[in-house]
């Protein structure tokens, strides 16, 4: 899942100029290198599809699972608002499919 | 680890409703119940995993894999004033992390209204910059938004997207005096090397006005509890904000812009809004209400040694023990109440790390009767007079989240 390295490091702990700090008040500032876990959960269920196609671009799919239940006007407005101001390229034709999914389906206020 | 409070009442009530509790079974992949944590809300739904896989990181709620919202486990924060590293929460708006961070070609760098435009290296800032050390709080704006009622969309935090650690690096101010500030300066912007994963998606930056930003108080952090950063909160360069919601602390720092006209980005202009109204609180609903950009911090107290429904002894005294903070400046008394709020005790508070950082606070309650319920309170004031309110605030957001914190307690 991660991959962990550190390559080539720089000791910054160098003699301080002038004031009372001491070099040991410096950490050691490595170059690193990570790779973070991505989240292998998917929407699922009638109606995921264009969930899965379009949202899990930017973020995964835990967060929008554990939101309390919200309105088909509420969920309106966010999915609006990743397209107007986070610029996902959502295609028209799946606007309506995820509003649905998300108000109807497991995250739905019903 | 010992296990702690929350996740043995999460794992009873797993087990109590059975499988079904998952919800649409598939939709939730299945950690190892042990794994699990019950954020305490209103009305369910704070079932969280925990992973111990990120980076730099011991073990952490999940709240959001990609971008990674991770939250600290609440037994931390009784663990001491300051919140060890490998358990600082962890807050990401764009997906667009570096995967790597190369201390030799890092530079930060000071342009726009400036005399001199500057371009520092690391060994540039740490040795020609007068060192300086804070304790201070970062809190994210919508820490403990899930206790939200009616509840509002976002990040569904407990209250654990917070930690105080001792920054140490320089002083905003000395960078600035360094790039030689003009006249017409009105704001600092800040930008990280976070990127937007979509082609035109906003580039996450902040801005504080010119004056905030050359308050003195505003530094620039290259060691955080004495280590170089964690990746997650920022390596290799953080701004520390003292006093203010965390969106103002920018991560992996690597770009200062003054400017002399006010900054129109999104993230300044029309993210982070709170209502212009005493604790940002207004009625659901309410239309027409001012807004204005999130900015400094309210007292708030907790308990960290008692959760909801623990039983307590009836022989003897019981002791109660808990973090406070004054949110933009110090603590001046933290106070209990066992009877709903009737009547306040003074608890004694623990030593002064700084104004802008946890106070440990102790308290002893009396042996109440055998089977008798205690509504067990604790609040804080700052040293402005400003106190924690009994009511919670609302706002749409779910920002500012301050209110007076009770805990329910039976006497066994």
């Amino acid at each position: 899942m991660q991959r962990f390295a550190q390559t080539f490091g720089v000791l910054l702990a160098v003699a301080v100029l002038g004031g009372s700090a001491t070099a040991k008040d410096v950490p050691e500032l490595k170059s690193e290198s990570f790779e973070l876990p991505t989240g292998d959960r998917m929407f699922t269920g009638a109606g995921a599809d264009p969930v899965n196609n379009n949202c899990l671009t930017c973020h995964s799919a835990g967060m929008v699972l554990v939101q309390p239940k919200l309105s088909k006007t509420t969920w309106e407005g966010i999915v609006k608002k990743m397209i107007n101001v986070y610029k996902a390229p959502v295609p028209d034709s799946d606007v309506a499919g995820i509003v649905d999914y998300l108000s109807n389906g497991p995250t739905g206020g019903k | 680890m010992i296990p702690f409070a929350f996740e043995k009442r999460a794992l009873t009530r797993r087990a109590l409703l059975g499988s079904a509790a998952l919800g649409g079974a598939a939709l939730v992949s299945a950690p190892a119940l042990a794994d699990m944590v019950d954020l305490p809300f209103s009305g369910g739904g704070g079932e969280r995993a925990t992973t111990t896989s990120f980076p730099q990181k011991g073990k952490m709620i999940v709240q959001r894999t990609r971008p990674p919202l991770l939250e600290t486990p609440w037994d931390t924060f009784d663990k001491g004033v300051f919140t060890p590293n490998d358990q600082f929460y962890v807050r990401w708006h764009w997906a667009g992390i570096p995967e790597s961070v190369d201390v030799n070609t890092f530079r930060l760098k000071v342009h726009g209204n400036v005399e001199r435009e500057l371009s520092l290296s690391l060994p540039e800032l740490i040795q020609k910059l007068p060192r300086v050390e804070m304790a201070a709080i970062n809190q994210c704006s919508g820490n403990s938004r899930g206790f939200f009622g009616p509840r509002v969309p976002g990040a569904e935090w407990g209250n654990g997207a917070m930690g105080n650690a001792k920054w140490t690096g320089f002083r905003l101010k000395d960078l600035l005096d360094r790039a030689g500030v003009k006249s017409g300066s009105i704001q600092v912007r800040f930008a990280g090397l976070e990127k937007p994963v979509i082609e035109g998606g906003p580039h996450f930056m902040k801005s504080l006005t010119i004056d905030h930003a050359r308050d003195g108080e505003v530094m620039v952090a290259y060691a955080m509890n004495g280590e170089a950063l964690p990746f997650l909160n920022g390596f290799p360069l953080r701004l520390i904000v003292p006093g203010w919601y965390a969106t103002y602390w920018m991560k992996m720092l690597t770009d200062i812009d003054v400017l002399d006209k006010p900054d129109e980005n999104f993230w300044t202009k029309k993210a982070y809004l709170i209502p212009d109204t005493p604790g940002a609180n207004i009625t659901p609903g309410e239309k027409d209400v001012k807004m204005v950009p999130i900015n400094r911090m309210v007292p708030r107290s907790f308990f960290t040694n008692v959760a909801p429904g623990d039983s307590i002894k009836t022989s003897g005294p019981t002791d109660l023990r808990g973090i406070a903070f004054g949110g933009d400046c110090g603590v001046a008394k933290v106070e209990t109440s066992i009877d709903g709020g009737a009547s306040w005790q003074a608890a004694e508070l623990g030593p002064d790390d700084g104004k802008y950082g946890f106070r440990r606070w102790d308290a002893k309650i009396s042996s109440p009767a055998a089977g008798s319920r205690l509504s067990v309170q604790v609040r804080c004031t700052n040293t402005n007079g400003l106190v924690q309110p009994d009511k919670p605030n609302w706002n749409p957001s779910g920002f500012m989240r301050n209110v007076i914190e009770t805990v329910d307690l039976v006497a066994a």
